[in-house]
This record gives structure tokens, C-alpha cells and sequence, in this order.
């Protein structure tokens, strides 16, 4: 084992600088004072004001911001319930059909699945007249595909609970909507927590499927970053890049840490 | 039991009844429109069925999928997708096995920060990560910058617009899909099986080939399947690194919808995509039930 440390430690290196070292160069040139992106001119935090007032980008993120957390409420809701049914029962009808329309949308392009809702949005628009196209169809669409990704979380979760606890309240005259809320859901509360987070981010990040759904007037924050990186390279959006980033950087740390503090008081 | 049963076809009924409205149902309306013509109108293809004074007429056709067959175009464009998609699934297993491996030999407490470091940068915005590599690979870019600094190249290299970009985009941005499953057979294993083998006299390396390889083949086949599928349905990387020649699928389809506005024919491109990428895996689904049956 020993021998091969050092290739190991190699290829860790290597896959971690490969994967860091682009974000590292976008955080240190946001805060490069000339326009060209890749030629260092002297260090300057302008690119920050800028995009501070830049109403169209500042709009963009808002909205899609509101667009994650419906998509990650709806989707933690929906995705809860199928991996409840999938864990706590291993016959039931449409058992089949659920555990297969879980599965596809992790790997489904997403040029496909955003062709298929748009031609289903535009069919139930002329034959019912609803829903016209803008930020209620885009969380419909990014709910449809983060239903899987929540269901994986919990499911996984249900199965490491320890069910003696449920059935202990249930023997003892709780009735299943109590034992979920009182013990269930408890327990369950990280999963229900990495669902959510994971639903957000994949809302929020998401172009192709939004691009495919939206509206006039509805731009999410991808779509308007897509546009602008069309036309090159842009300090702004290095700024905005940064602040992201950041953001994440310290959810994950955060979260990490509430994890490791709860799993230690646990142990106690 | 019959309680129970019922009792989970409630809780199941809410996500069920979402998933075949928004997820199963799109795909029959896609196979519905790529029968149709596209028109200039709103919606912009034909009925498949047209009531006339004089009776029902039939206008589905399978036009649309002789033009694809017809053009070379797009023929090339599904090979060279499956291609790309192909070997970026290489490469991506080639960097990913031995990272996944490192981690879960590392010492316990190590484990779960090097793999929370692999996630991290998925959080992060994908549109974003794609739009880093435009900054280092453009003509004018930092990787050309040093280079020439360094005085390995004189001129600077052409790395945008290129093939090579497309993989690196893909690699870049589909790794931790590889990671995560290796990682999670990897740790899995039970070590004892290579102290068995070191006992009966085999090389380290012969027992990772002989042993850990064929042990950790469901986090390969499963990690492959996350790159490969989505990998070649890419409208982004394509598209930002790829530059305008590049040739992939999903872009052509991107095109068909918003620059031509031929929903038919886009229709007919994801109907034959997704047949193209599920057929396979229907085919190794029952292949390796027979073999679990065997």
C-alpha cells in the first residue's frame, strides 16, 4: 500500500488542480482593473461596483433566485413523497413507472427535455389556454427533472434510518401523519436539507431547459450571462462569478460544519 | 397489507401523476410533432389530422426523418456526438478512477473534505465553469499568455474552436459525475479480498487488475452512463468552446428550434436521439437480468 502513495497522491493533485485552477484564475481577474480579461493591468474592485449597477443583470439573478426556491419547495415536496412510497413499500401499483420516470431525468439531455415541455406547454396553451410561458412554466420544468435528484437524497436516507422508531410510535397509537412529522421527517431533516439545496442550485443554474420554456420577459440569470459571454469575454461577469463562488463556498462550509457539529454532539 | 398498499399509492399518487404530466406525456407530444410539417403560424407545425368538408384527411408524414437520413449533415452530427460523448467518457475515467481510488484509500478523516473538494466545484454555476475556459484557451487567453512567456510556443495556439476544447469543456465540467459512483463502489470494497490475494502470492498491481477493477465495474458502468448520456446531448460546451462549426447534436437541435423554427424537425432530432441513447440501455438492462437470472 505504501508504495503507491505517491502516484496516488499524483493523481489527486492533478484532478484537484485541474478542476480548481480555472475558478482560481476567474476569482484573481475580476479583480483586474482592465477591460481585456487576460491581461493584468494592476488590481481593482470597479468590475464589483459595475455589476452592482447593472440593473439587468441585478433583475436576472433576482428572479431566478425566486425561481430556485419555488422549484426547490415544490420539488423537496413531491421528491419526499415518491422516495417515502419507494422506501416504505416494495408493492404497490405504479411502482414500476415511478422507479423508471425517477431514473430518466438524471440522464436525460437536456436539449430533449426542454424541447418536450416547451411543445407540451405550447399544446396545453392552445387547447386549454393555460399556462402562458414565462416563470411558471420554467419551475414547472426545472421541478419535473429535481424531483429525481431529491428522491435519490432521501431515499438513501430512509434507508439508513432505523424504522424501530417509527414503528415504536406507531405501537404506541401514533397515527402515520404523526409519526412522520414527529419522527420521520426529523430524522430525515439533513436529506430533506441536501434535497432542497441541490434543487435550488440546479434551478439556478440551469439555461437550456429555462431558454426552451421561457417567455417574453422572463430572462433568467443564466440566460442573461449566456448572452453576454456570447459576445466574449466580460470582467463583469468575473465579478459575478466570484460572488457565486463565494456564496457556495460558504453554504457548503457552512453546512458542512452544522453537519460535522450535530454528527459529533451525536457521538456524545 | 392491503392498507399499506393503498397507503403508498397515496403518498406516491402527487409525484406520480407530476412526472407522467410533465415528464411522459412531452415525450408522446415530441413523437406526435415530428409527424407534422412546419409552417409559418402559431403553433408552427401542422395537425396530424385535418377535418375537412369532405372527410378526415391524414397529414402525418415521416418526412422528417428522411430528411435526416437525406443530409449528411446531421448523420455526422449524431456520430459525432456519440463520438465526442464517447471519448470524453474516457478521459474522464481515466482522471476519475484514480482520484476516486486515492480518496477512498485515504485515511478516514480525510475522506469526506477530499470528496466534499471533488462536489464543490459542481455547485458552482456549470454556465460559469464553461465561461473560465474561454478566458484561459482564446487566442489572446492566459494559457497562450505563459506559453509564449515561457517561450515554449513563439505563436500562440489555436486551442479555441477546436475539438479539443469541446473535450476539455466536457471533461472539465462531467468529472465529478465519474467520481461520485467510483468513489461509493470503491469505498465499498472489502480490503480483505486483497490481503486474500498478496497471501496467495499476487502483485499489488495483478490484484487491482484481478480484483479491485472487476469489483468497482457497477461505479464504471454507472459513472459512464452519467457522463456519456448528457455529454452527448451538450448544447453549452459545444456551443461556447466549440465555436461555430462545431458539429453536435444537441446545437443542431438548438438551431432547428430557435433559429429556423422548424419544431418538426427539431422533434424528429430528439425523437431519434433519445432512441439512439435509451435503446442501448434497454438492451444492457435485460441482458443483465438474464445474466442475474443465469
Amino acid at each position: 500500500m505504501k508504495r503507491r502513495s505517491p502516484a496516488v497522491f499524483m493523481a489527486l493533485a492533478f484532478g484537484y488542480a485541474f478542476l480548481y485552477t480555472p475558478i482560481v484564475l476567474l476569482v484573481i481577474y475580476s479583480f483586474n482593473s482592465s477591460r481585456l480579461v487576460t491581461v493584468w493591468a494592476g488590481f481593482s474592485p470597479r468590475w464589483y461596483g459595475e455589476l452592482m449597477h447593472n440593473t439587468q443583470i441585478l433583475d436576472a439573478a433576482w428572479l431566478s433566485v425566486r425561481i430556485a426556491a419555488a422549484t426547490a419547495t415544490l420539488a423537496t415536496i413531491l421528491g419526499t413523497l415518491a422516495a417515502l412510497a419507494l422506501a416504505r413499500s416494495t408493492r404497490f401499483p405504479g411502482r414500476a413507472t415511478l422507479v423508471a420516470l425517477l431514473a430518466a431525468p438524471l440522464v436525460m439531455p437536456e436539449v430533449i427535455l426542454g424541447l418536450a415541455l416547451l411543445l407540451l406547454f405550447v399544446a396545453l396553451e392552445t387547447t386549454l389556454g393555460w399556462p402562458s410561458r414565462g416563470a411558471g412554466t420554467i419551475v414547472i420544468a426545472h421541478v419535473t427533472f429535481s424531483i429525481a435528484f431529491v428522491a435519490v437524497v432521501v431515499r438513501a436516507k430512509l434507508a439508513d434510518m432505523d424504522r424501530s422508531l417509527e414503528e415504536a410510535a406507531a405501537d404506541l397509537g401514533a397515527t402515520p401523519m404523526t409519526v412522520f412529522w414527529r419522527i420521520t421527517a426529523p430524522l430525515i431533516a439533513p436529506a430533506l436539507a441536501a434535497g432542497w439545496l441541490l434543487s435550488f442550485t440546479l434551478s439556478l443554474d440551469d439555461l437550456v431547459i429555462a431558454s426552451f420554456v421561457s417567455g417574453p420577459g422572463a430572462s433568467t440569470l443564466p440566460m442573461v450571462v449566456y448572452s453576454s459571454v456570447r459576445l466574449g469575454v466580460s470582467p463583469q461577469i468575473n465579478a459575478l462569478a466570484t460572488l457565486m463562488v463565494v456564496a457556495v463556498a460558504c453554504t457548503v462550509g457552512g453546512a458542512g460544519w452544522l453537519l460535522g457539529r450535530r454528527g459529533r454532539n451525536a457521538a456524545r | 397489507m392491503m392498507g399499506r398498499t393503498r397507503a403508498a399509492l397515496a403518498v406516491a399518487a402527487l409525484p406520480l401523476l407530476w412526472l407522467i404530466v410533465f415528464f411522459a406525456i412531452p415525450f408522446a407530444v415530441v413523437l406526435k410533432i415530428s409527424f407534422a410539417e412546419a409552417i409559418v403560424g402559431q403553433p408552427p407545425y401542422t395537425p396530424l389530422v385535418q377535418i375537412a368538408a369532405d372527410g378526415w384527411h391524414w397529414l402525418a408524414s415521416l418526412a422528417n426523418y428522411l430528411l435526416l437520413t437525406d443530409d449528411p449533415l446531421y448523420i455526422s452530427a449524431y456520430l459525432n456526438s456519440l463520438l465526442v460523448a464517447g471519448i470524453s467518457t474516457v478521459i474522464c475515467l481515466l482522471i476519475g478512477y484514480p482520484m476516486a481510488y486515492a480518496i477512498a484509500r485515504a485515511p478516514e478523516a480525510w475522506r469526506n473534505p477530499l470528496l466534499m473538494l471533488v462536489i464543490l466545484p459542481f455547485w458552482t454555476s456549470f454556465l460559469i465553469r464553461v465561461y473560465a475556459w474561454i478566458g484561459i484557451l482564446s487566442t489572446n487567453g492566459l494559457l497562450n499568455h505563459a506559453l509564449l512567456a515561457l517561450g515554449v510556443i513563439d505563436e500562440p495556439l489555436a486551442l479555441m474552436n477546436t475539438n479539443f476544447a469541446i473535450y476539455l469543456g466536457i471533461v472539465y465540467s462531467y468529472l465529478p459525475f465519474m467520481v461520485l459512483p467510483l468513489y461509493a463502489t470503491l469505498s465499498r470494497m472489502d480490503l480483505t479480498l486483497l490481503e486474500a490475494a498478496a497471501d496467495l502470492g499476487c502483485t499489488p498491481w495483478a490484484a487491482f487488475w484481478r480484483v479491485t477493477v472487476p469489483l468497482s465495474w457497477p461505479g464504471i458502468a454507472a459513472g459512464s452512463l452519467l457522463v456519456f448520456i448528457p455529454a452527448t446531448g451538450e448544447f453549452v460546451i459545444p456551443d461556447l468552446l466549440g465555436g461555430p462549426d462545431a458539429l453536435m447534436i444537441g446545437k443542431v437541435l438548438w438551431t432547428e428550434f430557435f433559429s429556423n423554427r422548424d419544431w418538426p424537425t427539431a422533434s424528429a432530432l430528439a425523437t431519434v436521439l433519445l432512441v439512439l441513447l435509451v435503446g442501448p440501455m434497454v438492451i444492457l438492462q435485460a441482458l443483465e437480468r438474464r445474466g442475474g437470472k443465469a
